[in-house]
């Protein structure tokens, strides 16, 4: 039996408030949302923060709306808020019918237990994981303490001098090939950025939020031609966090791509947008031999550690092998059209 | 799921009939209490402070800061376990906290008592080892060529632990003269049982000097036995008594050092103890499957007839002995007990390397060798043109015989298994003809009902059922069986209620304690039913009798007459009731009898005539075949086992559907070990010891399974049953394995199979090479000159 540290709970009741708490307590503090990343880390013992700064009370955070409510940049998308659940991701109707990869990777996630308690910010934010990092005291002392914990070596490639641990949300390559906003609070106001910004190629510092910043809301704009799809390597049909995960979107004008993403999840400690492979997309028709070296391309861009489930060689081999189905994938499907059908109603959905 | 049954006896009330388990509702309603449930006053919370080191020498401990800890009330270490103990005689190896040496990553070397767990958890990081690291040995290979300090100072050289070799027969005759000559190198991986239930035991020590464990066990008994060793009581005064018990498979079989230490530290403290493992402890408990290296060379005849078997295996031990000395010998036991040998040869070994023990998790050493035997088959059957089940239809072990090495089969339903599986799943149409990515696997197996022999050699009784009726029609019944899940208690319930013609409900039982109930070995070896269930017989139909003829004296009327039927004592021809059974109870009681019967099994000797014979012989064989279909992704490697057909002759189903949970119990568990699981390590250390990292199949791996009843009556069984909570996980990794090949054909000879393995194979096909992935070499050891044993008369001859 694992005990949680003790620690004082605090819980704001607006944005601000936990902005200030944030930013007052600094790194003595972490953020709890659903709790499922975070109290298995506390237990662990991979972080011993003084107080946690529940969210749950935060009304900001919450709800899904249309852009009838939300500032959207172009006023016609949807904003997730980050306290959304998991699971209404999955049960979203104005989700599953707009953006069916968003629901598609949730379902994707975890367990159904989790995924009740997971959020969205949660799973954004998700920790990055390594095989050396996330187990217990006496693993860790008898392994040699690596760099993510209190030691200076890391333990998956002991000659470099930064952390591999891998991202691990399956949300973010999803969201980062929709082109979607993350809306972030902080002292200094809010800011809106590219999901892809949001994250940075450091094992031990994965994301690009500056202390006491919070992910408020995902804002995705509405599709016009763009079909996508995400694809999830993991050695069971459930429960397991990826050990690849493949994301492609593709804005389709007539036969030709107009625009393409793929992104790679789990390969590093940031999801990987391999230009190589888009370039070779974008602005021409997705033939066959065309999806083929945009997989190629993928096999080529990454470089999976040994820090995850599944062995690093066979992961990039089915890298190429997803990379090219889920292209398959992406062009079966019918594009959402503008227009009446693909028109968002307004109003709050929860 | 789906099920077909054979046809029932009408005359049984309950046997054969579908009921709920008698401990049903308190499970499913939370009401069940187990090990870590059970309320204590003044009660202590135990740790165990475990090794960072896979193999050190310990120079001194020191706890006196731990000490100093408020809350805390005692630390203990090797030094307050000296005795050493262990579930074989000849393996007295542990202890429950290291002496001088720690072993492997999670090797108990000290234990703690405070208030609360978290006192306890956070005063164990104050405790200061000084070890002296030494060399560390991962596999078998390093064991074996091992230069440094030996894992075991006794042990003998090179880490080997036990080595064997028997002959039977004429082999080397057999293989000079065969048609053809198949021989092939495996691997299995070792892996954990995975019970839900985490082990836990709360000790308690009375003034006067009396022990008392609560714990989640399969063999109160043996750990009766090991705790009075190791804490130096007269065994009269330990009481073991098994909780409720969330699973146990073979990983609580002995007394384990979180069992030892709680009761030390009640002793020490005079309050009782609780010492509960988190998952990761126990997979440093383990006594799970031994990781096999398995050399297989198979003589046959043009037509697929079997002349002769050479087995070789190596085990991976881990750091103690436990059951690993009767592991070793059941590597190598049955498979002249599923297949007509004329010729045999087992040679194995078993290792001592750095990592947690391995010991009898369910199939105790017998689904390596019969993995590899079934793919073995598979390949001779392709060899020879031969469908696979032809081949093993040819070769089936006869009804009532005896094998070469010596065991007596008596009902063996094989044959009906292989056919009834067969056509079930359309294997015949199927095998070879479905496209590519598709496929069929058949494979079929044996396994014991009940070790014929006890683990301390003894003329005693392997159980014993006693029964006492009072004036209110109320049956007590206690045996020191435990159910562990697998139903035991139902199995108790079902027999003395079928023949004293009663209801479950008024059968009230005390099991798996062994102050309550007289003594039963325990759960492992599959040999509950059959022995308790013999037992209970004997002693139900003991108290009918004496009742039947108190009442027939009464009302004079033959005792053949009168039988017990829907609680009342009846005519047999009319069925017509004439009195009640408690009325039957008062007068019994008032002609003088007590009321009280009892009865016990030993199973009839039957060991053969030389070392080792100990192990493999059992009063009865359950029978079992297997057809797993499988979707295989050429491009991925991913294997989706889509669906389950697996036949198992158990003998008469006395509740069938327990034999239905077993079943499918078994196969979510061979599977797992065919295509997920595996203990494996990086390094010394375990490399995931988690239920995240482990990877156990989840709900949404598991196929539809077909569960298919072949009844045999067994002459010995009671009402004929045998065996079924180990059988069926045995032809499961083998069907899978056939299934791979049969819808990519490619080879991976040994589990798990990973989709990372099927691709490495799938990409020497690709390239023209061999389409196999497996082991390449087998371990270098020295068997010692084989032990010639003379077959018994009537073993099949050439």
């Amino acid at each position: 039996m694992l005990h949680l540290p003790s620690f004082r709970y605090l819980a704001p009741r607006s944005l601000s408030e936990a902005v200030g708490l944030l930013a007052e307590l600094g790194a003595e503090a972490q953020l709890l949302a659903g709790g499922t990343d975070l109290l298995p880390l506390l237990k662990r013992g991979q972080l011993s923060p003084r107080y946690l700064v529940a969210l749950a009370g935060v009304p900001e955070l919450s709800g899904i709306r249309t852009a009838a409510e939300a500032t959207v940049r172009d006023g016609s998308g949807l904003t997730l808020g980050a306290l959304t659940s998991i699971a209404e991701l999955t049960r979203q109707p104005v989700l599953r019918r707009h953006f069916p990869v968003i629901g598609h990777a949730a379902s994707l996630i975890a367990t159904p237990t989790l995924r009740s308690m997971g959020t969205l910010g949660g799973n954004l934010c998700l920790d990055t994981r390594c095989t050396y990092v996330n187990r217990s005291p006496l693993w860790r002392e008898a392994a040699g303490d690596c760099l993510k914990c209190t030691g200076d070596v890391c333990r998956v490639a002991p000659g470099d001098d930064r952390c591999w641990a891998a991202v691990s949300s399956d949300l973010a390559p999803a969201m980062i090939a929709l082109d979607a906003q993350i809306r972030i609070a902080g002292p200094r106001g809010e800011r809106v950025i590219p999901a892809e910004a949001l994250y940075r190629d450091d094992g031990l510092s994965h994301l690009t939020l500056s202390a006491g910043e919070i992910v408020v809301d995902v804002q995705l704009l509405r599709p016009t031609g763009v079909c996508a799809s995400y694809m999830k390597l993991r050695p069971r049909a459930s429960f397991d966090f990826p050990s690849l995960g493949v994301a492609v979107a593709l804005r389709m004008a007539k036969d030709e791509c107009e625009n393409a993403r793929v992104v790679v999840g789990a390969v590093a400690s940031r999801p990987l947008r391999i230009a190589e492979a888009e370039v070779i997309l974008t602005g021409h028709v997705p033939t066959a031999e065309r999806l083929s070296a945009a997989a190629d391309a993928v096999h080529r861009a990454i470089r999976p550690m040994d820090n995850v489930d599944l062995p690093p060689g066979y992961r990039r081999q089915v890298a190429r092998v997803f990379t090219e189905r889920a292209l398959q994938h992406a062009l079966r499907q019918v594009p959402a059209r503008a227009g009446a059908n693909g028109a968002l109603t307004p109003g709050r959905q929860n | 799921m789906s099920s077909t049954g054979s046809t029932r006896t009408p005359d049984f009330t309950i046997i054969g009939h579908r009921r709920s388990k008698v401990d049903a509702w308190p499970k499913v309603t939370g009401r069940a209490n187990y090990a870590d449930d059970l309320p204590f006053a003044h009660l202590l919370y135990a740790r165990l402070l475990r090794s960072p080191h896979a193999h050190a020498r310990i120079r001194a401990i020191d706890a006196t800061r731990a000490l100093a800890v408020p809350g805390v009330t005692a630390v203990i270490s090797g030094a307050d376990l000296p005795v050493p103990y262990g579930i074989l005689p000849v393996s007295q190896d542990e202890h429950g906290l290291a002496v001088d040496k720690v072993r492997f990553v999670g090797d108990p070397v000290a234990a703690i008592a405070a208030e609360d767990e978290e006192t306890a958890d956070h005063a164990m990081g104050l405790i200061v080892v000084d070890y002296d690291v030494l060399t560390a040995c991962m596999t078998v290979d390093e064991a074996l060529s091992a230069t440094g300090d030996p894992i075991h100072a006794n042990g003998k050289a090179n880490n080997v632990h036990k080595r064997v070799a028997l002959e039977f027969g004429a082999v080397e005759a057999a293989f000079e003269a065969a048609a053809h000559v198949r021989e092939d190198l495996f691997f299995y991986g070792g892996s954990n049982h995975l019970a839900l239930e985490e082990h836990a035991a709360v000790a308690e020590y009375s003034p006067d000097g009396r022990l008392t464990l609560w714990s989640s066990t399969q063999t109160p008994h043996y750990v009766q036995r090991a705790l009075a060793k190791a804490l130096q009581l007269p065994e009269r005064r330990v009481r073991v008594v098994a909780s409720v018990i969330g699973g146990g498979f073979g990983g609580k079989t002995e007394a384990l050092p979180h069992e030892v230490a709680a009761a030390r530290l009640a002793m020490i403290t005079g309050r009782p103890v609780k010492c509960r493992l988190s998952r990761e402890e126990v997979f440093y408990s383990h006594r799970g499957r031994h990781p096999m290296h398995v050399q297989l060379r198979a003589a046959a005849r043009v037509d697929g007839t079997l002349t002769g078997l050479h087995v070789r295996t190596v085990l991976d031990g881990g750091a103690y002995g436990s059951y690993g000395v009767a592991s070793t010998y059941y590597s190598g036991a049955l498979p002249p007990a599923t297949y007509r040998l004329p010729a045999y040869r087992f040679e194995g070994a078993r290792v001592f390397t750095n990592k947690p023990p391995c010991g009898p998790k369910r199939g105790h050493g017998t689904p390596q060798p019969r993995f590899g035997l079934e793919v073995l088959l598979d390949k001779l059957a392709e060899d020879l043109g031969l469908d696979p089940l032809a081949i093993r239809l040819k070769n089936l072990v006869a009804e009532d015989s005896v094998t070469v090495n010596h065991l007596r089969v008596t009902s063996c339903g094989l044959r009906a298994c292989l056919e009834r599986v067969a056509d079930a799943s359309g294997f015949l149409d199927k095998h070879r003809r479905l496209p590519r990515g598709e496929g069929v696997g058949l494979a079929a197996s044996c396994y014991l009902s009940g070790a014929a022999l006890p683990i301390y050699w003894n003329g005693l009784p392997h159980t014993t059922v006693h029964i006492q009726a009072d004036r209110t029609g109320t049956v007590h019944v206690a045996c020191g069986a435990t159910d562990i899940g697998q139903g035991s208690d139902s199995v108790l319930a079902s027999l003395v209620a079928e023949v004293l013609g009663l209801d479950l409900v008024d059968i009230q039982l005390d099991t798996a304690d062994t102050a309550l109930a007289a003594v039963d070995l325990g759960s492992y070896s599959s040999r509950v039913t059959f022995m308790m269930g013999n037992a209970a017989l004997r002693a139900a139909e003991n108290l009918r009798e004496q009742v039947l003829c108190a009442v027939g004296r009464e009302l004079h009327l033959p005792t053949h007459r009168l039988i017990l039927h829907s609680g009342q004592v009846a005519l047999r021809d009319e069925r017509s009731p004439i009195m009640s059974w408690p009325d039957a109870l008062q007068l019994t009681q008032a002609s003088g009898a007590v009321l009280a019967a009892s009865g016990t099994y030993a199973p009839p000797p039957l060991a053969g005539p030389y070392k080792g014979a100990g192990v493999g012989p059992s009063p009865a064989y359950s029978y079992s075949a297997c057809v797993v279909h499988v979707n295989v992704d050429a491009e991925t490697g991913q294997v989706v086992p889509s669906e389950v057909w697996l036949a198992h002759d158990g003998g008469r189903a006395l509740n069938p559907t327990q034999v239905e949970g077993q079943i499918e119990g078994g196969v979510y568990m061979g599977l797992g070990e065919a295509l997920w699981e595996e203990q494996s390590f990086r390094g010394p250390l375990h490399a995931g010891p988690t239920a995240l990292d482990y990877k156990t199949p989840t709900a949404l791996d598991m196929p539809i399974v077909h569960c298919l009843l072949v009844e045999t009556d067994d002459r010995e069984g009671p009402f004929g049953a045998k065996e079924v909570g180990q059988g069926p996980l045995l032809p499961v990794p083998p069907a899978v394995a056939n299934a791979v090949y049969d819808a990519v054909g490619v080879r991976v000879d040994e589990v798990p199979i990973t989709p990372d393995k099927v691709l490495r194979a799938l990409d020497r096909q690709a390239r023209g090479q061999p389409a196999r992935h497996g082991p390449r070499r087998f371990p270098d050891i020295a068997y010692p000159p084989l032990t010639v044993v003379e077959p018994p008369a009537g073993a099949p001859q050439l």
